[in-house]
Order: structure tokens, then sequence, then C-alpha cells
């Protein structure tokens, strides 16, 4: 089974990168680009287990490395 | 003075930290390998060097943050150990959560690698008896990723009950902008943990401890901790 974790900074914390990829794609001419923010995204393969099992594993993973949670919120998607 | 040096694969500093700690204390560190599960009997401080623990890889320090060592660097700090963490190490104690917040991206992008001037906020710890409160040291500095970023909530805490130690000021020790080169919030660059025996900060005391070198001012902190820990023994 297949997984992803996606993490993104939370509102209000400054991204300094982000900010110097929006300037990048204005220069680029890419117009209509209100903002961007940078996160991460983990594809996972998850041995075996059920839905529930997975879940709890992924939640696992994120609290206790994925994401620094003081700046970083975290998404699971469990596919198939 | 009998010092631990936590040795992460891909850190760089922890031989400027050992022979800081030689110089100053007469002693040679242990250097204690980050897959160890126990400090050397009788350590009184344990330090985590700078440099790039793993590459940086996830984030800063995060992986070391999680190397069996901690568990006993979690232990030992728990017992009221001293902690001194420099630079990556800094970032190492803020993922272990020994110490709030986190460092991120310097605001301007640019890895800064150049001498700053640092006011001491206070001299009652034992990692600043050797300098007077309102003192301001040259130290070098040497880090992409120091700009100090916590909650409101925590950093009201930190201000409030004085665990700001060290500041980026101008070399009057005044505030300025211009020389909080990272954007870290209230000009932080040095947090000690609620107890008092945990520091972390992102510029290099070791580097200045040597009149070869340049400036001396690093070696104060050394210099103060050593006559804390050998009144204690």
């Amino acid at each position: 089974m297949k997984a992803q974790v996606t993490v993104t900074l939370k509102s209000g914390i400054l991204d300094p990168q982000g900010k110097a990829i929006e300037g990048a794609l204005k220069s680029l001419g890419v117009d209509g680009i209100a903002s961007v923010r940078q996160g991460k995204v983990f594809d996972i393969e998850i041995a075996d287990g059920d839905r529930a099992g997975i879940e709890a594993k992924l939640r696992e993973a994120a609290e206790k490395l994925l994401a620094n949670t003081v700046i970083e919120n975290y998404r699971i998607q469990i596919n198939g | 003075m009998k010092a631990a040096v936590i040795v992460f694969p891909g850190i760089n500093r922890e031989r400027d930290m050992a022979r800081t700690l030689k110089l100053v204390s007469g002693r040679e560190p242990a250097m204690v390998w980050h897959a160890d599960t126990a400090l050397p009997a009788g350590t009184d401080i344990v330090v985590l060097p700078g440099g790039f623990s793993y590459g940086d890889y996830l984030r800063c320090g995060a992986i070391a943050a999680r190397a069996p060592v901690m568990g006993a660097v979690r232990a030992f700090a728990a017992k009221g150990g001293l902690v001194l963490g420099v630079c990556n190490g800094f970032q190492i104690l803020c993922e272990a959560g020994l110490l709030p917040g986190v460092l991120m991206r310097n605001a301007r992008l640019k890895f800064v690698c150049r001498d700053v001037y640092l006011r001491v906020e206070r001299s009652d710890t034992p990692f600043t008896r050797g300098y007077d409160a309102g003192q301001v040291i040259c130290v070098p500095t040497a880090h992409g990723e120091g700009n100090y970023v916590a909650d409101t909530d925590t950093i009201a805490r930190l201000e409030g009950e004085g665990r700001v130690v060290f500041r980026y000021t101008a070399p009057d020790g005044a505030l300025a902008p211009e020389w909080s080169f990272n954007g870290a919030t209230n000009a932080i660059a040095g947090i000690v943990n609620a107890r008092g025996n945990v520091l972390g900060m992102m510029p290099h005391p070791e580097n200045h401890v040597e009149t070869a070198l340049g400036p001396t001012d690093g070696r104060g902190l050394f210099q103060g901790l050593e006559e804390y820990l050998d009144r204690a023994a």
C-alpha cells in the first residue's frame, strides 16, 4: 500500500524559500501567482496492516520525525 | 571539567570544541559517538558541537535529535547536568525538545560566515558567569539556518523569565536590524531552558579563545564553566 505525508509550514511562519521562489516565478513572467509556500512530500510504501493501523503508524512517523509541529502541519493520504 | 563532546556523522566543529575545552580546563574531553547509549561516568558537561549532522537532511538537527545517545543526554539534562549546544548543537537541542522553538532559514537566505557581536544579557548562569551582564562580545558565526522562531507565547515566556542570554547587537550593544543578520525573533542568539542548565547558541565562542587567532571573547564562556564545575566538584 502506498501513502503520502505532506508537510507544510503553518500559516504565519515566514517562509523565505517560498518568497524567493515566488520572486523567481515573477521574474520568469509567470503571472497571476499571489504567493508561494514551500513544503515537503514523503512517498511511503507500507509493508502491511489494516487502514486504521497504517494511519496510526503514519501519524506517529509524522509526529516523531517527519514534521516539526512547532512550525509545521502535516497531512496523511493513504492510496489504494 | 569532565566534558563529553557528542559526535554525530556530518558535524565538523567537534575538534575545535575539544581543543578549546582542553585549552581551558587542561583536560581532554571524551568524544562520544552518536550510537552510544551512555555517557562516560563522571561527565559533568555535555557539548553538542556545530556542523551539519546528517547533511542537514529533513531539517537541521532533526535526525541527530533522535540518535541513540540523545536518550542519555536527555536523562543527564533532566538531572540538572549542564548541556551546551553550539550552532548545529543548538538546532539539535531544539529538535530534541530540550529547548523551545526552532532555527529556520536565515531571513535573507544567505549562509553567513563572519564575526558578530553578542550582548550578554545576564551573568548569573553557569554559562555566562565569566562575563558581565550587558557586556558585548565578538565571536564568529557560520550558519544558514539560525533564524530563531517560536510562537508568541514562547517568546513572551523566554523574555519574561530572562532566558534569552545572548542577543545580536551592534558593537556598542545597541539593538539594530542590520546587526541581527539572520532575522531571529528579538535578535535572539542564545537561550537557556527553564532550569537554566541547557544553553543553545548559534555563534561559535569556541573559535575565539586564542590570541593567535584574533579576539579571545569566547574564552569567558568556557572559563566560567570551568570555574563553576571546579567549585561544584
